[in-house]
């Protein structure tokens, strides 16, 4: 954005009063064998058709660190989030505790009554949520994007 | 059958749903340039914020309550109304966009009984999909529809969804409602209702209906019987085309620089000029306005616009900065300070209908060619790649000192997620 702002550009447009042009009939029909392939161009691949299944609940947001490098999930990495999906137990998650994002497996415990925030790291140890968090689920990860 | 879904405190709900910290705390968020409130959290209208007060007013407040003080962030605040509204339209038959956070929704045809359980499912759903609370209003009128949502905010326990029908219920809401609250009742009217004794709702459906015609006009006549459960504003399903389009900002500092002004009148005049082409239609007068900072009362004070009409109705941004131009030399009165300047297109046609002139000089077609390809390039790589000279290429300066980040909007700006 910055570079093209400071190389300034002027171009003069045609003004009003500038002798009008008849475009020539025909000009832009090709004549020959129409293509095959035109009725297919419709059928190419759309990665945001594959990737964001409901546009209206569907965000996009940054990993800030290395819990998750167990399941391939790194520093940087893009991650697309679906609010609509539902959550299993189990479910790759964004969660909202105790005033931060955070993104870790939920797990349901029935035996302690609590959830577990898992990661994917040896050197991270699970969370235990309990009602005594502010915890809520913000939304289920369908898919990480990784850029080499 | 006519729901409204209003969304709770929209610009502040926005900026939560990216930052929960600023949850259960006083929020607000300022307009553009940092002048004066326009959305508050709950907590902040606790504490007596008012709606539309200038920051420097609520200073006192901001600082003993430590309020969390936002910019307004358009680009978030468009991008979840397009994702709310979205949502809206996949739950019901019908929507109709009233404003960036309310849409009116065609109810019809769903029996009565279903209705409670919908409404509750409506507010949930928006509120899962896209984290913004909505409260949902149902009644057989776009008018009731508008009080009911209301009621959702008075009363938390509704759950954010309130059916209301029953004539006694009806009577029982209108004769605590302020009448000036009423979708449709403008302040000139709320004057001569309360000289009239009328306060409430209530008081105002038992007026008379010839007293009603004869004082408020068709208009006023159609809001009684609105509220009088009989619907007589239909549901629109595509928005008409706007009649007036206006672009205008207060300023950061009083400009007393005529260059200044010229770039921004130039710079509204081609936003308006692209709102115009956008909905297909030709404006035949241009309105420019400029005026002083009336909380400086030791400032000279002045308010002055004109109003220029091109020969033949037009959307060119070139004629239109030509004409906005020459307004603004005529307005201009050098010793005062602007805090605020405005363009206004009025006169608004579909383009299909354009009268040409005889006289005309200019080259209609190759004009709409031109405005074609400016408002491509501009689609593709950004507003302000293709500029009439005079807007010139430095970005006007706004105050925006608090304003959160572009979290779905631009790429280096997504929200983070600590892993």
């Amino acid at each position: 954005m910055e570079n093209r702002r400071k190389s300034l550009e002027i171009i003069i447009p045609d003004l009003p009063g500038i002798p009008m042009e008849l475009p020539l009939a025909g000009s832009g029909v090709s004549a020959g064998f129409p293509s095959p392939a035109e009725d297919y161009v419709e059928m190419s691949l759309d990665l945001n058709r594959e990737l964001v299944r409901n546009p209206a609940s569907t965000f996009f947001a940054r990993v800030r660190g290395v819990s998750m490098t167990g399941e391939g999930i790194g520093d940087g990495d893009l991650l697309v989030i679906d609010r609509a999906a539902e959550v299993r137990d189990g479910a790759l998650a964004v969660c909202f505790i105790d005033g931060e994002f955070t993104l870790k497996r939920v797990r349901t415990d029935r035996t302690e009554g609590c959830l577990w925030l898992v990661p994917a790291n040896p050197d991270y140890v699970p969370l235990r949520v309990t009602q005594e968090n502010d915890f809520r689920i913000w939304g289920v990860v369908k898919h990480v994007i990784k850029s080499f | 059958m006519y729901g409204l879904a209003d969304c709770n405190n929209f610009f502040v709900s926005c900026e939560r749903v990216f930052a929960p910290r600023l949850e259960g705390r006083p929020v607000v968020v300022l307009s553009n340039n940092d002048g004066c409130i326009i959305s508050r959290s709950n907590e902040a209208k606790a504490i007596g914020i008012k709606m539309g007060q200038p920051l420097f007013q609520a200073a006192p407040l901001v600082r003993r309550h430590g309020v969390e003080v936002l910019s307004s962030n358009y680009a978030l605040y468009g991008d979840m109304s397009h994702r709310v509204m979205t949502t809206l339209r996949s739950l019901v038959p019908g929507t109709e966009v009233y404003s960036i956070d309310e849409a009116f929704l065609d109810l019809s045809g769903i029996p009565l009984e279903e209705l409670p359980e919908m409404g509750r499912r409506i507010a949930t759903t928006v509120r899962r999909h896209t984290g913004i609370p909505v409260s949902l209003g149902m009644a057989p009128s776009k008018t009731l529809a508008k009080v009911a949502s209301k009621l959702c905010k008075r009363y938390p326990k509704l759950q954010n969804s309130c059916l209301m029908h029953r004539p006694e219920d009806v009577a029982k809401v209108l004769g605590t409602f302020p009448v000036q609250d009423v979708w449709g009742i403008g302040r000139r009217h709320t004057r001569m209702l309360q000289g009239a004794g009328i306060v409430t709702a209530g008081q105002f459906v038992q007026a008379q209906e010839g007293w009603i015609r004869h004082r408020m006009g068709v208009t006023g006549l159609r809001t009684w019987k609105e509220l009088r459960g009989e619907p007589c504003i239909g549901f629109e399903h595509t928005p008409p085309a706007k009649q007036q389009i206006c672009t205008s900002r207060s300023f950061a500092t009083e400009l007393t620089e005529p260059e200044e002004l010229r770039k921004l009148v130039a710079l509204f005049t081609a936003l308006c000029a692209e709102k115009l082409r956008k909905q297909g239609s030709v404006c035949s007068e241009i309105n420019v306005f400029i005026l002083t900072n009336r909380h400086r009362a030791d400032q000279p004070q002045q308010y002055v616009n004109r109003i220029m009409t091109p020969a033949v109705p037009t959307d060119s941004t070139l004629e239109l900065t030509a004409l906005a131009e020459r307004a603004l030399r005529s307005l201009f009165t050098p010793g005062y300070g602007y805090k605020k300047a405005g363009v206004i297109l009025g006169g608004i046609a579909p383009h299909t209908a354009v009268q040409t002139s005889l006289f005309d000089a200019s080259d209609r077609g190759r004009q709409a060619r031109l405005m074609k390809a400016l408002d491509e390039v501009n689609g593709r790589f950004g507003r302000h790649t293709l500029v009439t000279a005079i807007q010139g290429f430095d970005p006007v300066k706004a105050n925006r000192n608090h304003v959160s980040p572009g979290y779905t909007t631009d790429w280096d700006e997504l929200f983070e997620v600590k892993v």
